[in-house]
């Protein structure tokens, strides 16, 4: 009882710093969404979904402070093709981004739409939210539905001309920033959607992706640099008849990072990725990554994957929370799950939880998970044939990272991951 | 029994084959027997564990242990994180203690025991008379069987104990644990709930406070066991849970089998059994401890059948100790057992093999808990699920690394089976790894019966259920063969009865 009490004595010091914006099209979302987060209060150490991560600078009232990072180096993705959208601690940077104009792609910032009673987010603001609730809650969420102060709106009518590229850039070391945005693919349009940035010192975020049959959407991200940042991000797809889902996410540094990806396969023959490569040093404080994932099955011949990998030392910790469940008459589901941890040292600690929830007979669903130290056979060879140490560790680190970085499915952008991951091991020696 | 006696006059069929043909398909050992018991009033209360202990003629440090555990227990709260659902239980409308009024006096021997208890454990396939084995010990030893000590436990107390005095000699001490209170009080107050304390979860503090009866072993340093030990449960009562203890001391360098079974009548009413059983392993020791659980499950319809809430640890204290768990789940309707190793000694190993399987209503959520704290500590996990009907299978399982337990390993594998579209099969692991130098590698797999291999059993002339019957032993054949020999057998064919109906 004191921990249910308090939950909702934590919700209530949270919303009294907060300025709850009316809304338009999103009145009623946002409603429902407060009235649900009422109901369960913010999340508590206490919470088995919380078990390995201490949700209390998440929920606190206010933003602990973040120092400014200043990696000297260009920001990813530079080098690739994109249309540029910016947001400064969470406010959106009209200067520093290009015109949203893009051939097969509708793009509009949810501020200035939400001013509208219409809008053909309607159908996606708050409700895969909602749909994600169940059988686990996720009050950040609904508070980010209930809050959110801007974001984008983005929906793909056909073959996007080139990546839509949100770009979250850091300076005030105490931003609180809660953006909220809706990504709806039409039935054989394609788009990927690139993200990268710390974008406050506390950064709450919830992407909705709803993928109509036959629709193709890709995400990648880069989560920002600086070390003393908290991020908790919740990306919740519905995925069509036939459609194709693919994330993957790079983290390195960041004090506390939370990514809950929340995926229901509604359509036959539909496939579903999701994959994360962290790099987690404890020295520059501490190292906390989070991995949660929940994917449903919910129609036959579906194919989903859940490919995470992390590396972790002085002091880091990383988690990983999968699950899949199919839903019975989901037959013929292949589901797949690995997690795995590199420990480059004692203190560090991998903490995980793969889970399978299955309720129909002809699937075939297999998880894994190791953790392990490098594999000193493998160092002793590359050694042996003239590669330094410290270069031959990076090697391995590299090699150990690259099932995930593999589910990228543009080498440009691939290539563009790998080489920052190149240039930050190089760097670390 | 009508059917029975048309068949045995038709002749030229085997008895043997008659027997086996009816108890196929069916729970054999659902019969209750007809005995005058003494229960203890309806409910839980200070007084009814004021009660048992004096009924056990306990000491007082004995009660006072017990009420400290149930005044904690009245502050708890119920479970419900598993995978299991199932009505509110309780626990007032139940009786905590039941003893066969022929029991009243306990027997100085044997010899004295009721000839009904005798006869109920003699159908239920378990010999009570040690004289006769005795007797033929030479002849036996010849034909490669082997011998095995009996803890007969109906209901709420201990009917009796086998080989008792043979084990004396040999320094190993086997007997009930209300009678260990009596005479070895020194050795279970040193180590009674020093694996499961008082207060480690609901079902456990509740057996700390009324458990009535169970087992207690104590094997000296360098002593191999002479035989197998085994205790037999039987749930006869009406409305009577079951809480027994389990206590079994391996000292320095010495080696026990240990054997469990159970087994309880048909009835409409769920019943409650929550036991404890607590394994301390001493330098160099080593404790296999195997169990065919086989529990009332209940009817089709999901009536009846027992509520099986048990807390089984193992405590490696010394260092290369050694405990193997082995487990075939195949009764209850609801199972809630998660049998662990805490591997405090360096080299120390812990084993978990486990086959459960769940049919028509039943629930079954169990797994283990390695928990690994001293160097060079090893564990394995192999879990093979089965669900048909419209059961639900739950593997749940912690692998905790600390960060002292150097150049630790670890490998889990849980597989499920899933026989028929309407049951669940479901894996939760937890693993927690704190050092570099240990490696932990978790697999699972989820998959039907292969059609292939089905077909090719068919097409040599198998009918359906038994082509079921042998995929799913060969689906479970890691973990039959880690049983004794004679657990084996049963096992295999436990494995194929539990199965029966499901398919088709």
């Amino acid at each position: 009882m004191a921990v249910a009490q308090a939950k909702i004595d934590a919700l209530a010091a949270r919303l009294d710093a907060l300025d709850l914006p009316h809304g338009g099209f999103t009145r009623a979302a946002r409603a429902e969404a407060l009235a649900r987060l009422r109901a369960t209060g913010l999340p508590h150490r206490r919470d088995e979904y919380w078990k390995y991560t201490d949700p209390a600078s998440l929920i606190a009232a206010a933003a602990p402070a973040a120092a400014l990072f200043d990696g000297q180096e260009p920001p990813v993705f530079d080098t690739i093709d994109r249309l540029r959208l910016v947001f400064v601690d969470g406010v959106f940077d009209a200067e520093a981004s290009d015109d949203p104009a893009l051939a097969g792609v509708e793009i509009c910032r949810l501020a200035e739409a939400d001013a509208a009673d219409i809008h053909w987010a309607k159908s996606v603001y708050g409700v895969l939210e909602a749909r994600g609730q169940d059988p686990v809650s996720r009050p950040l969420a609904a508070l980010n539905t209930a809050a959110a102060t801007d974001g984008v709106l983005i929906r793909a009518t056909g073959r996007a001309a080139k990546p839509v590229s949100l770009i979250y850039l850091h300076k005030s070391e105490t931003s609180d920033a809660i953006l909220h945005h809706c990504v709806r693919v039409e039935g054989g349009a394609e788009l990927t959607l690139l993200e990268n940035g710390p974008a406050a010192a506390r950064f709450n975020k919830v992407l909705e992706v709803d993928v109509a049959a036959g629709g193709r959407f890709h995400h990648v991200r880069a989560q920002g640099r600086d070390h003393e940042r908290r991020a908790v991000t919740h990306c919740f797809a519905r995925v069509g008849e036939g459609a194709l889902f693919k994330s993957f996410t790079l983290t390195a540094n960041g004090q506390l990072t939370r990514n809950e990806t929340v995926i229901e396969i509604v359509g036959d023959n539909a496939v579903a990725h999701v994959a994360g490569a962290a790099l987690g040093d404890g020295r520059h404080g501490t190292f906390h990554h989070d991995d949660t994932v929940f994917v449903t099955h919910d129609a036959e011949a579906c194919e989903s994957r859940q490919v995470f990998k992390k590396v972790l030392k002085n002091g880091a910790t990383g988690v990983f929370q999968g699950k899949i469940l199919v839903k019975p008459g989901a037959q013929k589901t292949d589901g797949y799950q690995i997690s795995q941890s590199l420990l480059l040292d004692d203190d560090s600690q991998f903490l995980a939880k793969p889970e399978l929830e299955i309720y129909a007979d002809d699937v075939k669903c297999s998880h894994g998970s190791t953790s392990g130290a490098i594999d000193e056979t493998a160092l002793f060879y590359l050694r042996s044939r003239g590669v330094p140490l410290e270069e031959a560790r990076a090697l391995l680190v590299l090699s150990f990272l690259a099932d995930a970085i593999a589910e990228i499915e543009d080498e440009a952008i691939q290539q563009e991951i790998t080489s920052r991951l190149e240039g930050w091991l190089a760097r670390r020696r | 029994m009508a059917l029975e006696e048309n068949l045995e006059v038709r002749e030229g069929v085997d008895r043997e084959t008659v027997e086996t043909v009816q108890n196929m398909g069916s729970y054999k050992y659902g019969w209750a027997t007809d005995i005058e018991m003494e229960f203890a009033p309806k409910g839980v209360n200070e007084d009814i564990v004021r009660l048992i202990s004096e009924k056990n003629g306990e000491p007082q440090w004995m009660t006072d242990w017990r009420l400290a555990a149930f005044r904690r227990w009245q502050k708890m709260a119920e479970p419900r994180w598993a995978m299991l659902n199932y009505p509110a239980i309780d626990y007032q409308d139940q009786y905590y203690y039941a003893k066969p009024k022929s029991m009243a006096e306990k027997p100085k021997s044997l010899d004295e025991v009721d000839p009904k208890l005798l006869a109920t454990y003699e159908k239920l396939g378990i010999p009570l008379k040690e004289q006769m084995i005795l007797a033929g010990v030479e002849g036996a030893e010849d034909a490669g069987e082997r011998r095995v000590a009996v803890d007969a436990v109906f209901d709420s107390v201990s009917v009796g104990t086998t080989f008792k005095e043979e084990l004396k000699k040999a320094g190993v001490i086997f007997c009930s644990i209300s009678e260990a209170i009596r005479e070895y009080p020194e050795l279970v107050q040193k180590y009674l709930g020093s694996v499961v304390p008082q207060s480690d979860n609901f079902f456990a503090t509740l057996n700390s406070a009324v458990f009535s009866d169970g087992s207690f072993v104590y094997v000296p340093p360098n002593t191999r066991c002479p035989m197998e030990l085994s205790t037999y449960f039987r749930i006869n009562a009406e409305n009577t849970g079951q809480f027994e203890r389990t206590l079994i001391i391996a000292d320095k360098g010495s080696y026990v089998s240990y054997l469990e079974g159970c087994t309880a009548p048909k009835r409409d009413t769920h019943q409650l059994h929550a036991a404890v059983v607590e394994i301390v392993v001493l330098e160099d020791a080593e404790v296999k401890y195997s169990t065919v659980q086989n529990w009332y499950p209940g009817d089709e319809e999901g009536r009846g059948g027992i509520y099986n809430f048990v807390t089984k640890r193992a405590d490696c204290r010394g260092d290369r100790s050694k405990v193997m768990w082995t487990q075939v789940e195949t009764g209850s309707a609801i199972t809630w057992k998660y049998p662990s190793c805490i591997l405090r000694g360096d080299d120390s190993q812990g084993e978990f093999y486990s086959i459960a399987i769940a049919n028509n209503a039943q629930q079954a959520d169990t797994g283990t808990k390695m928990v690994h704290l001293g160097k060079n500590t090893r564990s394995r996990i192999v879990s093979k699920g089965i669900s048909a009907g419209r059961a639900q299978n739950t593997y749940r399982g912690l692998v905790s690394m600390h960060p002292k337990a150097a150049n630790s390993r670890n490998y889990t594998q849980c597989d499920s089976l899933l026989i028929g579209d309407k049951c669940g099969a479901h894996t939760v692991p937890y693993i927690e790894v704190k050092n570099t130098t240990s490696r932990v590698e978790h697999e699972a797999t989820t998959s039907k019966v292969d059609d292939d291999q089905l077909f090719y059993c068919r097409s040599r002339g198998m009918d359906e259920e038994e082509a079921v019957a042998l995929v799913v032993n060969g689906f479970c054949r890691d973990v039959l063969q880690a049983l004794p020999m004679e657990f084996a057998m049963e096992a295999q064919s436990l494995v194929a009865i539990s199965l029966e109906g499901s398919v088709g």
